[in-house]
């Protein structure tokens, strides 16, 4: 693996492999009674927060700390960046304070690229505007991993439903998907979906009723209501008739279909509660294993290739 | 003793065509072109050069008034005179704006003691905002042609009707769009396509050019304006102005040498380097214009001159300023991208780069013939030296080159600016 985390591309499908390997084994030290291991004691890990963002940061901060490694966070409100500071100045001052690597989300696509060209320490890219969240898909691929309980995704038919075009975790986890081998379909009208397919290697439908008796997978966009006042598509509730997973075209679905949501969900609009409630649903584990991939990526570019134990 | 200097043993090439020969200058004016012409002035080399016409840029951002820490007068005179320009019409999107006569008066003035000529592209409305219009009249009293609210386009078909009307009761006057939609381009910091889907950056269509092309083509019909289409991009826009000219509308349009020579696909890592309105673009679209260029759809190359502070392109990709340097590199573009590889002759190039721009702005003391009695505004070129761009050693104050590393081939020796060399062997004397 390269010194940074900024793509799914900085992984490959064996990069993909090797780190779920790895979280499948942090999985299992999360679950001890002290879940915490001394693989990165005297390492320092900064979270730099351009955006909010409670859940992935602090995803991060808690994997960091099982690791035993310091951590440093930099909340952007509190910091000299509301006084004007630029970005480089800012990692630079980071950077001198000795740190190891640094978790940077940031509302604009390649800031972290850019850090990454300015200091030494390595750059996990937390999600950067619309482009990539590379994380995420690792810790998607981890939980469908364990639930459907197999490691190859050959064939495994996913349709990934929403707000494509503006979604960092469907540049990631679409990407990620593809690597492994499933064949995913892009679900959504035109205005949400990527103006252009070419690279992504997906199918696309406008229409999510055909695909629901056959497709393996449901993985469900967050949809922002600001996108109507772009005239992306008249309404929320418009967007729900012909999008939203309701519970009754979750009883459309097979048996064994399971339900992935990045979170934060809107209820009742991609999703009906009770299908995110239901035993269908693996969001919840999606959280959880949250954690171990996040340990997995800082133990495999932090660590010195030792024991994990 | 008068002010005098000959060049000597160049190729002299001009719109009237081309011929070894000594240019002796006197007194701001050629005075003599021929064989072996000696005396006791001093001397310029020019053997196994080419002696052309000063070339004319028809699109700089010269950054004064308002940023000056990216660029000045001065600064960007400078950088034009290396680049072989001996005139440069500054672009209004300043701060203040040039939208009326004592801005555009004391840029003139700056201008006049610069290293090189600098004429003044006003306002076509108040503050570049699009509604109303800016004194036209006046601006032209005091030697305006080029009309143009550059880095905005003017996006309402009322008020682009109305300059082009308004615009016929000034001689010489052309009214420059910068054609993109703004309500297509919004938000857009790349080319849509490919390459912006991929890396998440939101995207400007090629269509919010050519849609305000084919209205523009339109409104001069309407109207028997002249229009000017500034940095066209886009294969289609190419094609809607090939039409039109077809047609005997007095329409001209000029390309940047960053749409002839680099792609969306160098956004891959980020830079804001390559951040430029309007965006690069395709393969497709290089060639298009290539073929523009070569075919006199496109009557010019002009920089798109646009300096930026270095902390401007550190921000991320969405939040740095468009735009890029261009006064330096220009004429070596032109040479290595279309020269060489046979798409266009040397004096094909020399024409979109010199007597071409010359003539749309009106800058009838540039662009040659280069013979007895014409202002001695001339550049000196070596068409065979290679160099490798470095932005830390441009004469621009600001270092914003997407052509760093780059080796390209032909570069301005000497320029001299009425009579005067502002520049010898690479070197500015101002």
């Amino acid at each position: 693996m390269s010194r940074h985390l900024l793509s799914v591309d900085d992984l490959g499908r064996s990069g993909i492999d090797e780190m779920l390997e790895l979280s499948s084994s942090f999985v299992e030290v999360t679950q001890r009674e002290i879940p915490k291991v001394p693989a990165l004691r005297g390492k320092t890990v900064a979270s730099l927060f351009y955006e909010e963002s409670t859940r992935t940061r602090l995803s991060f901060e808690t994997a960091a700390k099982r690791l035993s490694a310091d951590t440093m966070t930099f909340a952007i409100s509190s910091s000299s960046v509301k006084k004007g500071e630029s970005l480089r100045d800012t990692v630079q001052t980071i950077a001198a304070l000795g740190v190891d690597a640094v978790v940077v989300r940031h509302r604009a696509a390649g800031a972290p690229h850019r850090i990454a060209g300015w200091i030494d320490a390595s750059i996990i890219n937390a999600g950067d505007g619309r482009h990539e969240h590379p994380t995420q898909a690792l810790l998607d691929l981890l939980t469908l991993r364990r639930r459907l309980a197999t490691t190859t995704f050959d064939g495994l038919r996913v349709a990934v439903v929403g707000d494509v075009r503006h979604s960092r975790v469907a540049r990631s986890t679409v990407k990620a998907l593809v690597a492994v081998g499933a064949e995913v379909t892009l679900v959504g009208p035109p205005t949400l979906l990527p103006e252009s397919l070419a690279g992504w290697n997906c199918a696309v439908s406008h229409e999510l009723d055909p695909l629901l008796p056959e497709t393996d997978v449901v993985y469900l966009l967050r949809i922002q209501s600001e996108r109507q006042d772009e005239a992306l598509f008249p309404s929320l509730r418009e967007y729900t008739t012909r999008y939203g997973l309701t519970a009754e075209r979750a009883g459309r679905l097979k048996p064994d279909t399971v339900i992935m949501h990045p979170g934060p969900m809107n209820r009742g609009v991609e999703i009906a509660a009770e299908v995110a409630d239901g035993p269908a649903s693996i969001i919840t584990e999606q959280v959880t294993n949250g954690v171990a991939v996040r340990m997995a990526v800082l133990w495999s570019l932090l660590g010195s290739g030792g024991s994990i134990a | 003793m008068p002010d005098e200097l000959v060049i000597r043993g160049g190729r002299v090439i001009d719109a009237t065509g081309e011929r070894t020969a000594d240019v002796r200058v006197r007194d701001g004016i050629v005075a003599e072109v021929g064989e072996r012409l000696d005396g006791t002035a001093r001397v310029l080399d020019a053997a196994g050069c080419v002696v052309a016409p000063g070339l004319v840029d028809l699109h700089a951002h010269l950054r004064e008034p308002g940023d000056e820490e990216a660029e000045t007068i001065e600064t960007g005179a400078r950088a034009a005179a290396l680049g072989g320009f001996t005139a440069v019409l500054a672009m209004p999107n300043t701060e203040p704006p040039l939208d009326e006569p004592a801005v555009v008066g004391s840029v003139l003035a700056a201008g006049a003691r610069s290293s090189c000529d600098v004429a003044v592209a006003g306002c076509i409305t108040k503050g570049r905002a699009g509604t109303e219009l800016a004194p036209m009249g006046e601006l032209h009293t005091i030697g305006v042609r080029v009309f143009t609210d550059d880095g905005a386009c003017v996006a309402s078909a009322g008020v682009m009707r109305r300059a082009l009307e308004y615009a016929r009761s000034l001689p010489g006057a052309v009214v420059a769009q910068h054609a993109e939609d703004p309500a297509l381009a919004a938000g857009g910091h790349m080319h849509e396509g490919e390459w912006s889907s991929r890396l998440g950056i939101p995207g400007r269509p090629g269509e919010a050019e050519s849609v305000i092309v084919a209205r523009d083509v339109m409104l001069a019909e309407l109207t028997g304006g002249r229009v000017h289409f500034l940095h066209l991009s886009t294969a289609a826009a190419v094609d809607l102005v090939r039409d039109a000219k077809h047609r005997g509308l007095a329409i001209t349009a000029e390309a940047a040498p960053h749409h002839f020579t680099l792609t969306d696909a160098r956004c891959e890592a980020f830079d804001p380097v390559f951040k430029v309105h309007p965006p690069l673009r395709t393969d497709v679209d290089v060639d298009a214009i290539k073929r523009g260029l070569a075919d006199g759809t496109i009557d010019a190359i002009a920089t798109d001159h646009a300096p930026h502070v270095p902390e401007a392109k550190e921000r991320p990709f969405e939040e740095a300023p468009p735009g890029m340097l261009g006064l330096e590199t220009a004429l070596a573009l032109t040479l290595t991208e279309l020269v060489e590889p046979g798409a266009l002759t040397l004096t094909d190039a020399l024409a979109l780069l010199s007597w071409r721009p010359a003539a749309i702005a009106g800058l009838d003391t540039h662009g040659g013939p280069i013979e007895a009695d014409r202002p001695a505004n001339l550049c000196v070129i070596d068409p065979a030296v290679t160099w490798e761009v470095d932005g830390a050693r441009l004469a621009s104050r600001a270092h914003n080159t997407p052509y760093g590393g780059r080796k390209l081939t032909g570069r301005v020796r000497h320029t001299i600016l009425r009579g005067e060399p502002v520049v010898v062997d690479g070197v500015a004397q101002r």
